[in-house]
């Protein structure tokens, strides 16, 4: 087909390779904007970016500036970031701790278990839940999830496992790690199950039929061939749910109980959290005050850390699934 | 194998396995209509026209409404734009160039809608001095959208079967001529099912535009620049912490439509995606 290119032809790939480029130019544009945003943060904050605990604009009164480093800040201010750290990979964690196991099931369900006029509409259910915005899970979340939790969920669990640790303690008013991690869990699962039930249905018949043949049970066929068949769509869809985890803001900002931001680490899935991704919300109305800008330079330099984290998440699942997150919710598990 | 374990056992374990999937199962689709049916109630008594004559100020949420469309709409003609156009060059062209941009549109669906809005406020709104708009949201949209529409575009186009392509060239067609009049038409339904989704996703965005579209209680001005836009999602969001019943009552009207939106769009989506993805 080479041979056809004509100089319209020519013409018309490289407009269409110009367009093209508008995607490259939105992802180092961000990425290079993030990293020369953050850079005075980054000198400034040093290392201590990552064990700080205290997010501390400095004395708005100061008659003078101090230097850190070569870059300018109020007196006192600190930007450490652990405990946005600690919220934002505890929350995930809880999260993929229940979705991995509820979004294999689901997926196993669907493929092996349910009548086949049943399957069509369950692959359609699940794959809205997919759709649901982030601020109706928040809404969701805070009017049916946090009282519950406040109420049974969270006083039950501490008096029957609080021997176990991060069980026990104080339990709080329904707001925080546990019941993002829940609600996280819920936004993640149709995306993992619908990735990995696109590889189950996959899984080649004759060998499933061996297995049977052999007197394999259902479940004892499952483990040992359709399972194994898929371990890599599986780690590579959980990673694609972490990144998600990382990065969702709305849902974990209106349960996560950290109005502003969150001053102490968690002590318990209880407590109230703020992520990484929340506090760029919560804290940006008071950087732009900050007359050395540098509030806004660390809140740069928390985006390029969240940035960083979620493309690494992306990237390994990248390896195990190719399409990534689009085909997943594009092709509906039908893509061949 | 399983020899050390009695028959019954094992379908024993076999039985509470299938219950066990049942039962997940459910439990996830539990949620979904729970969200369904709080949302309704909740916002029942608050149905009336007033949501389509007032503004939030007044108790009705024409303004976000108008605004989500609004931002919608520009949103989705740039990312159609690109992302079209893009999908062609991937599945059209390509070379080396193409696995490069497939990887960074890979990245970009990856990359969290809060930074993208963060980018937006200082490089819109504050360095390039539009101030909080139209402009500087639908950016951020078409942003998040992008991927999306591109990738679809590119895995619609790979099912254009090749002998119609190869007649249209046999017929002395040039490639861009294959392309538009062949292609392209043949792969629209595919192509609309990836705008459909990316359309349902940026409706339902609110942290890339909290920053950028900043929030306004007035019809949008039509004015691009320096002038914030109202949207649905920030109306569920802030509404919802506010102590009165009323404010409430439009959170939950605010999310009611944008479900009723977000789901007829899927179902559409979904439609399509069975008539033509699967032929």
């Amino acid at each position: 087909m080479r041979k056809r290119e004509s100089p319209r032809d020519r013409a018309y790939g490289l407009a269409v390779a110009i367009v093209a480029a508008s995607i490259p130019v939105f992802v180092f544009g961000i990425l290079l904007f993030l990293i020369e945003y953050s850079l005075p943060a980054i000198k400034f904050n040093g290392l201590g970016f990552f064990t700080g605990t205290s997010w501390n604009l400095g004395d708005f009164n100061a008659v003078k500036f101090i230097t850190k480093n070569g870059v300018e800040g109020l007196p006192g201010a600190s930007f450490g970031i652990l405990i946005f750290l600690a919220g934002t990979l505890a929350s995930s964690t809880i999260a993929l701790l229940i979705a991995i196991p509820t979004s294999i099931a689901v997926a196993l369900f669907t493929v092996e278990d349910a009548p086949r006029r049943v399957r069509e509409p369950l692959i359609a259910l699940v794959d809205l839940l997919a759709g649901v915005p982030s601020v109706v899970y928040g809404l969701w979340g805070l009017v049916v999830l946090v009282p519950l939790m406040e109420r049974t969920v969270a006083p039950d669990l501490a008096s029957t496992l609080g021997f176990i640790p991060f069980f026990g303690g104080a339990t709080g008013a329904g707001y925080g790690l546990l019941t993002s991690g829940l609600v996280l869990a819920l936004m993640v699962t149709p995306i993992v199950s619908s990735t990995v039930r696109e590889s189950f249905a996959k899984t080649p018949p004759d060998v499933k039929e061996a297995a049977l043949a052999l007197g394999c049970t259902k479940w004892e066929m499952e483990r040992k061939v359709v399972l194994p068949y898929s371990k890599t769509t599986i780690a590579g869809a959980s990673l694609l749910g972490l990144g998600r985890a990382f990065g969702e803001t709305m849902a974990v900002l209106m349960v996560g109980g950290g109005a502003g931001a969150v001053a102490y680490l968690p002590s318990n899935v209880y407590s109230p959290i703020s992520t990484m991704a929340t506090v760029i919300v919560s804290l940006l109305d008071s950087a732009v005050t900050d007359p050395t800008k540098l509030a806004l330079y660390s809140l740069a330099e928390v985006a390029l850390v969240l940035f960083l984290i979620t493309l690494s998440a992306n990237m390994l699942a990248r390896l195990f699934v190719h399409g990534g997150i689009a085909k997943a919710l594009v092709s509906g598990g039908r893509e061949n | 194998m399983n020899s050390e374990k009695g028959l019954g056992a094992r379908k024993a374990k076999d039985w509470t396995m299938r219950g066990v999937a049942l039962a997940l199962t459910l439990v996830i689709l539990i949620p979904l209509f729970d969200i369904i049916y709080v949302v309704a109630v909740n916002s029942a008594p608050a149905l009336s026209l007033t949501i389509l004559t007032k503004t939030t100020a007044d108790g009705g949420l024409i303004n976000a409404i108008a605004g989500s469309v609004f931002l919608v709409c520009f949103s989705s003609l740039l990312a159609i734009l690109l992302g079209v156009f893009s999908g062609v060059y991937l599945a059209e062209f390509g070379g080396r160039f193409a696995s490069v941009v497939r990887l960074l549109a890979d990245v970009l669906t990856g990359v969290p809608s809060i930074v993208v809005g963060y980018f937006g406020f200082i490089v819109f709104v504050l360095d390039f001095g539009w101030g909080f708009s139209a402009l500087a949201a639908a950016l951020a949209l078409t942003i998040i959208m992008l991927p999306y529409v591109t990738r679809t575009t590119e895995f619609a186009l790979r099912k254009v079967p090749s002998d119609m392509k190869e007649g249209s060239f046999a017929l002395g067609a040039t490639r861009s001529t294959t392309v538009n009049r062949i292609s392209l038409r043949y792969a629209a339904p595919g192509i609309l099912t990836g705008v459909l989704i990316a359309v349902s996703i940026s409706l339902g965005e609110t942290a890339p535009l909290i920053y950028t579209a900043d929030f306004s209680n007035y019809l949008p001005s039509g004015a691009l620049t320096h002038s914030p836009v109202g949207y649905l999602t920030y109306v569920t969001w802030a509404y919802i912490s506010e102590p009165f019943a009323s404010a409430h009552q439009q959170a939950f009207v605010a999310s009611l439509i944008l479900m009723l939106l977000v789901l007829s769009i899927g179902l559409c989506a979904r439609f399509m995606v069975a008539r033509w993805w699967k032929s």
